[in-house]
């Protein structure tokens, strides 16, 4: 497997580790957000933390898009599932999710709803062929990785005429979570979250380029290091970040060069920009209601947007007020500070969303806390 | 939800899809957001759709630090202790 298997060398990783130790200065600390979930499980389950001096510590962010989804939305999905004759589809990290009452797509399925998983939204609009005496919606959710893809199906439905498909977007911008979480009062007045500094999504920014970051190291003066996901490439942009924290400079820099560059992908944000446009507003699990931060379906698609055509509208929910992902979500607490984790909440059994997804912190947490069992 | 891998193409297929492999199991992607892909190129897949093309140059060049950097460290550098 080229090109994967060289960035997780051990020899190499060794080197950075030495070069990191020599580099830190001792009496400062460096406290570094890496913004990706995917980033989160690369740290754990290559015992990245364990390679890097004390005084840098690692705080995980929002960046896991099942994790940040509100439950209010999540029950709307649950709500469509259980519409007679509704083919509900969808990434399969959203099945298990507990909405409202603790109950997720999974149980909708079990009570006889038609939930079903794809790896590629593509899937869906084969199920809609499929399926003509069906409705068949597209549960789309994610950052601007996925959302090109949703765009595609969207454009390729309305060519093909499809009358039965539609799209639920609950598509979300990671600039603004990033801006949220800087001006969010735990960080801004209270002090409780502290971030020197981005370790920046890679698979976001192949798509959106490195340029949206450059507003965040000049306005609010942190630097941005973009990496890629395998191990070394995250040490070497620890690397980078401690020389900028250094030589006090802010600026946005690239470590994954092999899929990255400063304006993105034009294609597919030409795509994104045909399809959707921006919600004032989107509530965000953890975030809080954020402005600008996530997208819609634009009007004269309005036949494809499930939104409009279910009319669909929200209901406020309450959350588990036990459960920590909120808190988690901004980097204000660390998993083992929830008093569900890892007895009430575990993966078998989910509470919060950061124990259900893959790349959430609490999933993390419990699947590595043999090697790490506090920060 | 966002990990992408870089895959190598194996043939083109027509309306934008390809064949792809990765450590010996192929799989069909698309590539409606990649432009001028070529048989033998690397590209980032995720959920099915390639989001960019692999720059070798670039990885090469990162490999090429990395080497480097090995070099000049030599082998009998201290493993640090925290």
């Amino acid at each position: 497997m080229r090109y994967i298997q060289e960035f997780r060398n051990h020899d190499t990783a060794r080197d950075l580790a030495r070069l990191i130790a020599a580099e830190v200065e001792p009496d400062r600390d460096y406290h570094l957000m890496e913004f990706c979930g995917g980033h989160t499980h690369a740290i754990f389950h290559y015992g990245v933390q364990d390679l890097l001096p004390a005084n840098i510590r690692l705080v995980h962010g929002p960046g896991c898009p099942v994790c940040v989804l509100s439950i209010a939305r999540l029950d709307l999905a649950i709500h469509l599932a259980r519409r007679d004759g509704l083919i509900l589809v969808s990434y399969g990290d959203m099945l298990r999710v507990p909405a409202s009452g603790q109950r997720s797509l999974l149980d909708a399925r079990a009570a006889g709803a038609d939930v079903r998983m794809v790896y590629s939204a593509a899937q869906s609009l084969q199920i809609a062929r499929d399926n003509p005496d069906h409705e068949v919606v597209f549960f789309a959710i994610g950052f601007e990785t996925t959302t090109p893809a949703t765009a595609d199906i969207l454009l390729r439905a309305r060519s093909e005429g499809l009358r039965n498909f539609s799209v639920y977007c609950n598509h979300v911008l990671t600039p603004s979570a990033i801006q949220s979480i800087l001006d969010a009062p735990d960080v801004r007045s209270l002090g409780q979250v502290r971030v020197d500094g981005f370790i920046g999504p890679s698979h976001v920014s192949t798509i959106i380029g490195a340029q949206p970051y450059e507003y965040f190291a000049e306005e609010y003066e942190k630097p941005v290091v973009i990496a890629g996901f395998e191990p070394l490439d995250v040490m070497q942009a620890i690397r980078m970040l401690i020389a900028q924290l250094n030589q006090g400079r802010a600026e946005v820099e690239n470590q994954f060069t092999r899929g990255v560059t400063r304006h993105g992908n034009a294609k597919a944000q030409q795509r994104v920009a045909e399809v959707f446009e921006l919600r004032p507003e989107f509530e965000w699990r953890g975030l809080g209601v954020v402005p600008y931060s996530g997208l819609r379906i634009k009007r004269e698609l309005a036949f494809f947007d499930a939104e409009s055509r279910f009319e669909l509208s929200t209901r406020p929910v309450r959350e588990n007020r036990a459960c920590a992902c909120p808190a988690i979500l901004r980097g204000s607490k660390i998993p083992t500070d929830c008093s569900l984790f890892g007895t009430v909440c575990t993966p078998r059994n989910p509470i919060g969303s950061c124990m259900v997804s893959a790349e959430g912190a609490c999933a993390a947490y419990y699947k590595y806390r043999t090697r790490r069992a506090t920060n | 939800m966002c990990l992408a891998i870089p895959v190598v193409v194996t043939e083109l297929l027509d309306e934008d899809q390809a064949m792809t492999c990765l450590g010996g199991v192929s799989t069909r992607i698309s590539l409606a957001m990649v432009d001028q892909v070529a048989v033998g190129d690397y590209v980032i897949v995720h959920a099915g759709y390639a989001l960019a093309r692999l720059d070798v140059s670039e990885a090469e060049k990162t490999l090429a630090l990395f080497a480097e950097m090995h070099e000049q460290l030599g082998p009998d550098s201290p493993w640090p202790r925290n």
